[in-house]
């Protein structure tokens, strides 16, 4: 039972990041009607956004210690923070908690490179076939992949949490279990909180703000919302900005979790089109629980009782699940009539 | 009067005559049946091939291989200060080349993939006229270059690889490996780890599901079971999975004290990481401190992995911080160069351009039966592991291995990693037979 709890928690914050992807993945194409395969490379970026925060954060001083050698036969280098040199405790606090600073950063980056995407590439594909928006996307996507590496190198950069939030939670005693036999790291649970927020924000901004009903109207029929004077195109570009943000927001708080590199975004991106899939093309509130569902499933699946019985089970299952949501509704889960369908 | 009648029979006969007749000077005088070999060099130069993945999640390891390679032609052709030239104790290369050329080199990405590998590789041999390829940090990557090679006749000199089926099921005549493998590291690292934890111990494992992570697997579990620990479970993990935690989760309370992580790359980082994360270095299970080992270290990898590394056993196969006159020579080359120490991968392919050059200096020729009859069975010293033997049955290196722990108080970022024991060779050796595999004859391919 504790580690069915466990496998419940672990599903949490992994669909807290799909479902982040798929909600900017939805709210993308059923905006502007474009298949985004770029959407991963965003999630990544955002994860930069950090590395570059904490990499201007730890600038350094470079002194020479003449009295010490390297290994090379060179003087030893001394090496201290920029921000610990003039801020002394202060900066040192700060360089803990970059993570979580770097949201700061990372809000008016990420809104700025999701326009800059959306008018300087994006805006050209939207007549044309899918097959061309992902040719395009997924070719910009490998394009920022190989500068991102170009710049950061291939290997994962750890991003630790602040200490404060790298201790485990117990929640044993509470439920009913052994003291220590359910236990959970704090920043992920922090991850699964920050996922949800992120979420009702969004549905939040988009369901109660006149910005929000004027997109919701244009997902349903952007032709009627246009023919009203209303310049659909350019909330639709903000649309764009926001979703690039909210994937980068989610790129950015999983660093503590998973060491960034330039590849992980090609991890979740496609695990968050099946998310989108099985959620219903164009359906938000359909991506926010299909992202849900899977990380708990895959989380399940790992688990060594059910690999016993069906051995690779844990590799195929989102699929599977992708398979059988398919046949038995061909829509996704909260999909709608029209979508995808001319 | 007879008909001069063409019937197709005729025809056929007429027409085989004269393509003998046609080819029979070309058959006579083509190279293909002179006593060559492939990409015999024939000017003032020979040109080394140096395969490495210059993209892909291995890009930083295979940049390092690559300095290592430039040091090492470098210090052949008598550049720089000379490095493990100096420490090396076969005194044939003098700084001018081998057998009287300059080294030049080519360079090649694997992308540390098996088919974008062969074709770098064949391109280098086909066009480039490489007359040895070299370099990588992957075993499947390794495995399938080595074929590559052998069919075409020229010497592979096997970069990072760890996989015993290197020199094992997969070995050929045409390979050699200076790396050390997975049964090495189990040798290694069963006493310290019985030394470290006690005979009384669980180990879970978890697995990259693939040659390289079954292989460390079978290996730790017969080193460990041999010395009185059980295992709860061995689990597989696809290959670069990210987010291990639901596989992390089951050990938790699974009666397991040990966690051994047969990963590499990207994910030893993520594993190590969240195993870290889920407290399992700072439990208690049995009334003893859980302890988390893993096999194969990378001192590049270990950086990635940041502080979670401290206190954690494995194996590799060099360091920068040894002390013998080889490493110190070597540490001070590449330094000098290139302002940092290094890595494991660019010790081990600085070796193998130096092995490779003076097998052929010594041999007289860069024919591959004769440099790899110079290298098997070759012994020698001065190249940072202490005496060496490349053994003749597998062409496999045999040579003490390191033991290390991730260090508690690094002085820099280079410094992860404290060397706990120097396994002596003869505790690491094991008969060829014990891998299986046949080397089969040398290719020395055509001119």
């Amino acid at each position: 039972m504790d580690a069915i709890f466990l496998q419940v928690l672990n599903g949490l914050d992994k669909g807290g990041a799909y479902a982040l992807i798929a909600l900017g993945l939805t709210l993308i194409f059923g905006t502007l009607g474009v298949v985004n395969f770029a959407h991963g490379a965003l999630f990544m970026l955002g994860a930069f956004v950090a590395v570059a925060f904490k990499s201007i954060l730890s600038l350094e001083q470079v002194t020479i210690d003449p009295t010490r050698m390297t290994a090379w036969g060179t003087p030893m280098e001394i090496r201290q923070p920029f921000v610990e040199v003039w801020f002394g405790d202060l900066g040192a606090t700060v360089l803990e908690y970059s993570v979580p600073f770097a949201i700061l950063a990372a809000i008016p980056t990420m809104l700025f490179i999701g326009l800059v995407m959306e008018r300087g590439l994006i805006q050209f594909f939207y007549k044309r076939p899918h097959a061309d928006q992902i040719l395009v996307t997924f070719g910009l996507a490998i394009v920022v992949q190989e500068i991102i590496k170009s710049i950061f190198g291939a290997n994962p950069i750890p991003q630790p949490a602040p200490e404060i939030a790298k201790g485990m939670i117990d929640f044993g005693v509470a439920l009913g279990f052994d003291a220590g036999n359910v236990v959970y790291p704090a920043w992920r649970l922090i991850y699964f909180l920050f996922s949800l927020s992120v979420i009702a924000v969004v549905f939040a901004f988009l369901q109660f703000t006149t910005f929000g009903m004027v997109v919701r109207a244009g997902m349903a029929d952007r032709e009627t919302v246009g023919l009203l004077g209303i310049d659909i195109d350019r909330r639709f570009t903000i649309v764009f900005g926001i979703a690039a943000l909210v994937a980068g927001l989610a790129g950015l708080m999983y660093t503590p979790i998973l060491s960034p590199d330039y590849h992980m975004g090609m991890d979740f991106l496609v695990l968050s089109f099946v998310v989108v899939v099985v959620g219903g093309m164009g359906s938000l509130s359909g991506a926010v629980l299909a992202g849900f569902l899977l990380g708990i499933l895959q989380s399940f699946a790992s688990m060594n009782e059910v690999k016993a019985i069906f051995p690779g089970i844990d590799q195929i299952i989102i699929y599977l699940i992708a398979v059988v949501v398919l046949l038995v509704r061909p829509r996704g889960l909260m999909g709608r009539k029209g979508v995808m369908e001319h | 009067m007879s008909k001069f009648k063409i019937n197709r029979r005729t025809l056929l006969k007429g027409s085989a005559a004269l393509g003998v007749g046609l080819a029979t000077p070309t058959i006579f005088s083509s190279k293909a049946w002179a006593a060559g070999y492939t990409n015999e060099p024939k000017g003032s130069t020979v040109t080394f091939g140096f395969n490495v993945p210059q993209t892909g999640a291995y890009a930083d390891e295979g940049a390092d291989e690559l300095r290592a390679y430039e040091l090492a032609v470098e210090h052949i052709n008598g550049g720089g200060d000379g490095g493990m030239l100096n420490t090396f104790s076969s005194k044939e290369l003098k700084g001018n080349g081998i057998n009287g050329k300059k080294v030049v080199f080519v360079t090649g990405d694997t992308q540390t993939k098996s088919d974008a590998a062969r074709a770098s590789a064949k391109r280098m041999i086909e066009k480039d006229g490489a007359i040895m390829i070299t370099g990588g940090s992957s075993s499947g990557v390794a495995i399938a270059v080595q074929g590559l090679c052998q069919d075409a006749g020229v010497i592979f000199m096997a970069g990072l690889t760890h996989s015993n089926d290197t020199t094992g099921k997969d070995k050929r005549a045409n390979g050699f490996r200076h790396f050390f493998n997975t049964e090495m590291t189990g040798a290694a690292l069963g006493p310290v780890l019985k030394n470290a934890f006690g005979a009384d111990r669980t180990a879970y494992h978890l697995t990259a599901d693939y040659t390289w992570g079954w292989s460390q697997e079978g290996s730790i579990k017969k080193y460990t079971e041999q010395i009185g620990w059980k295992t709860a479970a061995a689990v597989r993990t696809p290959l670069g999975a990210g987010d291990f935690s639901q596989y992390i989760t089951p050990v938790l309370n699974s009666g397991a004290d040990v966690l051994v992580l047969n990963h590499y790359g990207r994910d030893m980082v993520n594993s190590l990481t969240q195993a870290v994360q889920f407290g399992l270095r700072d439990k208690q299970v049995n009334g003893k401190d859980f302890a988390i080992v893993v096999p194969l270290y990378s001192r590049l990898m270990a950086q990635g992995a940041g502080e979670n590394v401290k206190g954690i056993f494995g194996s590799t196969n060099w360091h920068w911080s040894l002390q013998d006159e080889g490493s110190k020579a070597f540490v001070k080359s590449f330094g000098q160069k290139y302002g940092f120490p290094p890595s494991q991968a660019a010790h081990t392919t600085y070796c193998q351009a130096l092995l490779y050059a003076d097998a052929c200096q010594r041999a007289g020729t860069f024919m591959p039966s004769g440099v790899g009859a110079a290298l098997e069975g070759f012994k020698f010293d001065g190249l940072g592991n202490g005496p060496t033997e490349y053994r003749a049955e597998d062409h496999q290196c045999f040579k003490d291995v390191l033991v290390v722990k991730g260090k508690e108080n690094p002085t820099s970022k280079y410094d992860v990693l404290e060397v706990v024991e120097v396994t002596p060779r003869s505790q690491v050796e094991y008969p060829a037979s014990l891998l299986g595999g046949e080397l089969g004859p040398y290719n020395n391919g055509s001119a």
